[in-house]
Formats: C-alpha cells, sequence, structure tokens
C-alpha cells in the first residue's frame, strides 16, 4: 500500500482491523476493580492487536496478547527512547518532562546498557535476598506500632506505604525524614490528571533535591547508592538526579500499592486467604499470582517501530507508537488458563506484571522480598484482619499511572 | 542437556536464579549472569527450561543432548 492510500483510510481504522480506535489510557468498568478495563478485555478476545487514540488525539498500536506482549517488548526494533517520534504517551504531563529526564527506563541500549549496568549489582538476587532480616525488622516495627493500642488504621498509610519508602531511603542514601516531599511529587508525576505545569514543578522540584543531595554526598560520602554513582566521576549530576528519582518513584510507589491492592484482593478472596494462611510455605508462588493477577502498571508500557514489524496480524510500520497492556497479557488464557481468577497456588512466573525485554523491572528481586514478608507477616499477625469501610468506598488509583487503592482502612 | 549464555544480553533481571540457583547465578561486580553448570543433570531441567522461558533479555539457550 502506498502513502497516499494509507493517508486516504479512515483515521478510525486500519488495514487488519475491525474494532473502533479505543481511547487511552481505557476506564475499567464500575465494580470491577480488579479487572482490565472492558475496552482492553475485547481487543484481547476479538482482535488482540488493535487501534487506540490517545489524549492529544494521536494514535498508536495497542498489543493485548502474552505472545504478542513479550515479543514486541523483546524487540529491538520497538524503541523505548521517548524522544523519538510516534512514542505514545499517556497524559501531556509525561511528554513534558521527557527531554530533561535521561533515565535508561526510556532509553535504548547501548546507552541503557551503560547506565542500568551501574545499578545491576545493587539489586542482585542474593544481595537483595541478604535484605530480607532488614527487611522483617522493619515490617515487625511498623506493624508494632500499627497496631499499638489499636484496633483500626490506614493500612497505605502506616504500613503498605512506609516499609518500601524505609528500604528505598537506606539503599539509595536519601534521608526517610523527606519521605513527605518526595511522596507529593512522586504522587504528582503519576497522577493522570496533573497537568504540564504541575509535573514540570514537581520534577524540577524532585531533580533539584537529588542534585543537591548528590552534591552532598562528594564532601560526605556513604556505602549507598548515590554516593557509589557520584564517587564513579563518569555520570552528570543530571544523570545521577535522574537515575534517583526513577529509583526514589520506582521503589516506593510500586510495592507499596501491591501490598495494599494484595490485601485487599486477599480479603475478597477468603477461600484463597485461607489457603496462604493455612500454608505459608505458598508465599513465594501467591506473589507472583498476585503480581500477574493485579498488574498495577494498568495503562501498559509504550513503545515506538522503528523498522516495519509484523505482530500478530497486522504491520505494524516505522513510526508508529505501541502500547503493550500487561493486564490482558497477564489474564490471557492462552498463557494462564482460568487467569480471570485469583489462584494463590498457580504457577504464574510466566508473568509479564515487571515487564519483558531488557528494560524489565531492575527491583523485582526487592520487590519480591518486600512482599513476600510484608503480605506473610501482616496476615500472621492480624488474624482477624477486615476492611473497616464499605467495599464500595475503597478509593481506587483509577487516577494514577500505578493502580492500586490511595487508602485501606482496615481493622483487626 | 547443554546450557549457554549470552553476558552481553543479559539486563540483570535475576529471574533465572530464582528459577535455578543450581544452575544460574550473577556476577558480584555487576549482576550480570554466570553459569555454575553447563550441564545440569535431569532433575534440573525443568527449572533451566524455566529459567530460559522467563529470560526477558533471551539471554539463556537451552541444547538438547542425546543420551548417551
Amino acid at each position: 500500500m502506498t502513502t497516499a492510500e494509507r493517508i486516504d483510510t479512515d483515521p478510525g481504522t486500519e488495514p487488519g482491523t475491525t474494532l473502533p480506535a479505543l481511547g487511552l489510557p481505557a476506564t475499567r468498568a464500575a465494580g470491577c476493580p480488579f479487572d482490565p478495563a472492558p475496552g482492553v478485555e475485547r481487543a484481547l478476545r476479538e482482535e488482540p492487536v488493535t487501534r487506540a487514540t490517545l489524549w492529544d488525539g494521536s494514535s498508536c498500536w495497542l498489543v493485548t496478547r502474552h505472545q504478542d506482549v513479550r515479543q514486541v517488548l523483546g524487540d529491538p526494533r520497538f524503541s523505548a527512547d521517548a524522544t523519538r517520534p510516534g512514542f505514545p504517551f499517556f497524559t501531556a504531563g509525561g511528554r513534558e518532562v521527557i527531554g530533561t529526564d535521561p533515565t535508561f527506563l526510556r532509553m535504548d541500549d547501548p546507552g541503557h546498557a551503560r547506565l542500568r549496568r551501574m545499578l545491576t549489582a545493587d539489586f542482585m538476587v542474593k544481595k537483595m535476598e541478604a535484605m530480607r532480616p532488614e527487611v522483617q525488622r522493619l515490617t515487625d516495627e511498623l506493624l508494632d506500632r500499627m497496631t499499638e493500642g489499636r484496633g483500626a488504621a490506614d493500612l497505605v498509610a502506616e504500613f503498605a506505604l512506609p516499609l518500601p519508602s524505609l528500604v528505598i531511603c537506606l539503599l539509595l542514601g536519601v534521608p526517610y525524614e523527606d519521605h513527605e516531599f518526595f511522596q507529593r511529587h512522586s504522587g504528582i508525576l503519576l497522577s493522570l490528571r496533573s497537568t504540564r505545569e504541575e509535573v514540570r514543578a514537581a520534577q524540577d522540584e524532585l531533580i533539584g533535591y537529588l542534585v543537591r543531595l548528590a552534591d552532598a554526598k562528594r564532601d560526605r560520602p556513604d556505602d549507598a547508592i548515590i554516593s557509589r554513582l557520584v564517587a564513579r566521576g563518569d555520570l552528570t549530576s543530571a544523570e545521577i538526579a535522574a537515575m534517583g528519582r526513577l529509583l526514589l518513584i520506582a521503589g516506593h510507589e510500586t510495592t507499596a500499592n501491591m501490598t495494599a491492592l494484595s490485601t485487599l484482593v486477599l480479603l475478597r478472596n477468603p477461600d484463597q486467604l485461607a489457603r496462604l494462611r493455612e500454608d505459608p510455605s505458598l508465599i513465594k508462588g501467591a506473589v507472583e499470582e498476585l503480581l500477574r493477577y493485579l498488574t498495577i502498571v494498568h495503562n501498559g508500557l509504550p513503545r515506538v517501530a522503528t523498522e516495519d514489524v509484523r505482530v500478530g496480524d497486522v504491520t505494524v510500520r516505522a513510526g508508529e507508537g505501541v502500547v503493550c497492556t500487561l493486564n490482558t497479557a497477564n489474564r490471557d488464557e492462552d498463557a494462564f488458563p482460568g487467569g480471570g481468577g485469583l489462584d494463590v497456588g498457580r504457577d504464574a512466573r510466566r508473568h509479564v506484571a515487571f515487564g519483558f525485554g531488557i528494560h524489565q523491572c531492575l527491583g523485582q528481586p526487592l520487590a519480591r522480598v518486600e512482599l513476600q514478608i510484608a503480605l506473610e507477616t501482616l496476615l500472621r499477625r492480624l488474624p482477624g484482619l477486615r476492611l473497616d469501610i464499605p467495599f464500595e468506598d475503597v478509593p481506587f488509583r483509577h487516577d494514577m499511572g500505578i493502580y492500586g487503592v490511595h487508602a485501606l482502612p482496615i481493622a483487626w | 542437556m547443554r546450557v549457554l549464555i549470552d553476558q552481553d544480553k543479559c539486563c540483570g533481571a535475576g529471574s533465572c536464579v530464582l528459577s535455578a540457583p543450581d544452575v544460574f547465578d550473577q556476577r558480584d561486580e555487576d549482576g550480570i549472569v554466570v553459569l555454575l553448570n553447563a550441564e545440569p543433570p535431569a532433575a534440573l531441567h525443568e527449572a533451566v527450561e524455566e529459567a530460559a522461558a522467563i529470560c526477558p533479555a533471551a539471554a539463556i539457550t537451552v541444547e538438547q543432548t542425546e543420551r548417551v
């Protein structure tokens, strides 16, 4: 097909597609807060590679199947470089900060590998496994404080958020006393409702803070990550601050939301909760299943094609954007039979909740240790754990790039 | 079974170490995969296949060798 013919095509449909273009981010159905949006589930069932429309009216491809998501995210012809034309953004704010935010999350190799490999040793499995006693100690201290003389609390504010925040501060060498500051600003960066100006201001505040912190480490070095990045001598302050910002946000928002949302979904599935309480050895597999079932990176991962590539039944052209919906891939019946249900005994290790390809989550060994300890300890120590508000009133994070709950009032 | 790794491709996600800790480890200095046993015993074959399947960077290849 020639370029002229392609331009003449109705913008709402593309060769090989019949469904109307789906608006992104897609909206979940009322009363189904754990399930992907009906629009993306329909695409998975009826037209697994389909067209979608973004906030600015631009369009991109939506890739929904497990097999296709793995193909796209594992193929270097799909670029993660957000400065390339055609790269799909979910919000105006996301596009606003990209030029000033050179993190390896939005780079291709070899630049990506150069920066990522400065950090891979810090998050490797044996190092994170060695942190278990420390994570357990912090978990117990937070639960001691939360339960002392009381029978109810907000699990997010008092446990799910502080635990990973404390741990990532420790690893990075960021003072935990500053957590209100960086949590407020990362909240603005992750909100789908923030304006361009708000995102720009929050980004500048956070980067400025991390540049000052990095400079302070030059005079007073320590053993933590930011100080060691400074000591290398081959990174600019902007590069260090961008890496710090990425790790700080990724390190606390994700685990915090997984912890709270996992607790809630287990309370809503009492049979699964009972199985896990009866046999705590299920915890490792249960965490993989919860990662699969909940897939908190709920809007998917953006890429842009650098060559024409066949995906499923369509040809994605060079320069076209692609969004891989991880939540549909993780519910794909071909990969996870009966995947619409939560089964803590399932072998869910092939889930793509951490993404796939060379950009797959660097911190996953840490996330696993934190989630396994947090959930096992919470269920063990609070046998009477229950939701303290009607389920209908739980404030889900429909408005955020990382899904979860804004608060989770519980009683025990 | 013969296991091959490509350290240039490895992105240090560590999922192979979780699947088959007797066969894969991560290098202390940079977290990149190291092979502990290129010809693992049959009892580990399933775990190694799983490690290869979930490796996000396609850095693990498994060759089936003929049984003698």
